[in-house]
């Protein structure tokens, strides 16, 4: 497969073609999923991030 | 100075220029992660992709694991593989998610203080803090390395190594102070881009260069003749092949390179926070596409690339002999030297500013991790008790400071071929130390305070002894185990050369749950608004 004979090996290459793959089609599934509203934890953690930024 | 230093001069001058451009554009109008989060809205799904896949991918990858790869063969795939799906897959979509929230949800700003507020413990967060400052620096070094070698590479005539690594660290200096700590994203978003196109060009130049994908590999795989003697004794069995099953090759590719970064990546400290700068899932979703993808063309590409650089110096008769006797031994020196012999010479311009980047967006996460683990986690939280003290900023400051410092001097010490090492070291480390914890503090809720702290001690000592006492190569060097038992490790084949990790992170798993369950729980109320919403 793909000139090598080792499947140790080349079925490494290919599972990385292949989760790469993945990613994209989770991605691309997922697209639109998950918005969330921004709620006061997240507007305190950002303040308290900014300031740090500032401070340092 | 001849030409090509002179249009190198300019072309990194330009670059350095243009980050420095939109480091100020972006401070100007404050386009940063932060504000969009507040805004409500969206960063762009590829901004947020290319900048944790920059942060995450080093010249410690290109250069270091890519010259392991000329040394390993294509075995090293298999930590490519890692690389996107635990690096990518579990760490944005099973970890990313809940560490957004948690964050938030406790106000937390660092790796270590997620874990310490998680656990409602100051010696959770100063310990862990403490870790990374003691031995990020092993990291930043050899990121700073990577960098220094190829500059060496190309221009032998002018730099050499010491001064490279000077000339980098200046760079990155100059890019901390002027807010690279800051992560612009445009920035990062931009390093990510450069580096993309270079790895690119450069998988797509070498299959060429070789005839094809599948010429180029048989090729590989017809070399096996050439393995030196040294290397077939310990395994070696051809660079298209897996080592020999439980050589002492074997153990090392899988145990430490393989299993130690493919797995340690989930408890980075730089990379864990980043969750916590989106607005949603739905931008952890979106950026699990171009991640996945942006990784492959990194690790994916150094490591093929590594693997096939041996074709070619075995092929041009101006080599004629495989990468490791090109490089004399060092593996550090085989990508760069393979670079600028057979690459055109504004492809080697190109790559220097791939590498630039990938050292100036990791080293300054990395310097920014240090500075805080001992400003806001162990300063702050263990020494003031928590109080928010005026001099935390400036033990901050210091903190980045000494880390620099080390780092530079490592550079200097550290011996050749190290880049890999010292990488997988730090990752192992901090998967055998973290990871139990991070899981419970993710996912069990009935995980306690000293069943964190029993874990974190077995991982980090257990790590450490094993170092000193067992793992050949590292017990060797340190000399401790020599001095006391006037003999270089207590133990035998194969245990020598079985990674920390191997045996470490197993005894911490083990030790953080059971702990757990014979031990006060925290407190409901606590756990309760920790997991808020999640």
């Amino acid at each position: 497969m793909l000139g090598i004979d080792d499947p140790k090996i080349w079925s490494a290459y290919l599972l990385c073609i292949l989760s790469a793959l993945f990613c994209v089609g989770y991605g691309l599934v997922n697209w639109n999923k998950g918005d969330e509203i921004v709620r006061p934890e997240d507007k305190k953690w950002v303040e308290g991030e900014k300031k740090a930024e500032k401070d340092l | 100075m001849d030409n090509n230093m002179l249009i190198l001069t300019i072309v990194v001058a330009l670059y350095l220029f243009m980050i420095g451009y939109l480091g100020y554009y972006g401070y100007r109008t404050t386009k940063n992660a932060l504000d969009y989060l507040v805004a409500g809205r969206n960063v762009h799904p590829f901004v947020m992709a290319l900048s944790y896949g920059a942060t995450f991918i080093s010249t410690s990858a290109i250069v270091g694991f890519g010259g392991a790869a000329a040394l390993f063969g294509m075995g090293l795939l298999w930590l490519t593989f890692l690389n996107i799906f635990v690096g990518i897959i579990i760490a944005f979509i099973v970890f990313g998610k809940r560490t957004r929230k948690m964050g938030h949800n406790l106000d937390a700003h660092t790796f270590p203080e997620l874990l310490g507020k998680r656990f409602n413990s100051k010696f959770v967060q100063g310990f862990s803090g403490l870790v990374i400052f003691l031995f990020m620096p092993l990291y930043s070094a050899a990121v700073l390395i990577g960098a220094a070698r190829f500059l060496e590479t190309t221009f032998p005539a002018y730099i050499n190594f010491n001064v490279a690594l000077l000339i980098y660290t200046l760079i990155i200096c100059a890019y901390v102070l002027a807010g690279g700590l800051k992560g612009v994203m445009y920035t990062d978003a931009l390093q990510g881009a450069i580096m993309f196109v270079g790895m690119a060009a450069l998988l797509v130049f070498t299959y060429v260069k070789l005839g094809g994908v599948i010429v180029a590999h048989q090729a590989l795989g017809s070399l096996i003749a050439k393995v030196p003697p040294k290397l077939v004794e310990a395994g070696h069995m051809g660079w298209t092949s897996m080592p020999k099953f439980g050589s002492s090759l074997w153990w090392n590719l899988v145990s430490t390179i393989v299993m130690g970064v493919g797995i340690g990546v989930l408890t980075q400290p730089q990379l864990a926070v980043r969750f916590m700068t989106v607005k949603s899932n739905k931008e952890i979703n979106r950026a699990v596409l171009a991640g996945g993808v942006f990784i492959l063309f990194m690790t994916g590409v150094a490591f093929v690339v590594g693997a096939l650089s041996n074709v070619y110096f075995v092929n041009n008769p101006v080599f004629g002999k495989i990468s490791l006797a090109v490089a004399e031994g060092n593996i550090d020196k085989i990508i760069p030297i393979f670079i600028n012999s057979a690459m055109p010479t504004w492809f080697v311009y190109l790559f220097m500013l791939t590498l630039l980047s990938a050292a100036m967006s990791t080293t300054s996460s990395q310097f920014h991790a240090l500075g805080t683990s001992i400003g806001r986690d162990v300063f702050e939280k263990v020494i003031l008790g928590g109080k928010n003290a005026k001099h935390t900023v400036l033990i901050t400051r210091i903190g980045i400071v000494l880390g620099v410092i080390a780092t530079v001097i490592l550079g200097y010490k550290l011996p050749g071929s190290i880049i890999a090492i010292a990488t997988a070291i730090f990752f192992g480390l901090c998967a055998s130390t973290f990871l139990p914890s991070y899981i419970g503090a993710l996912f069990w809720k009935r995980m306690t305070k000293t069943g964190v702290m029993a874990s974190m001690l077995t991982g980090f000592f257990g790590t450490a002894l094993w170092l000193l006492f067992v793992h050949q190569k590292e017990s060797e060097a340190l000399g401790l185990c020599k001095f006391i038992f006037n003999k270089p490790t207590l133990a035998k084949f194969p245990w020598v050369v079985v990674d920390p990790i191997v045996v470490v992170l197993p005894i911490s798993l083990v030790v953080a749950f059971s702990v757990s369950l014979f031990t006060k729980k925290i407190d409901k109320e606590h756990v309760n608004a920790c997991f808020k919403n999640i």
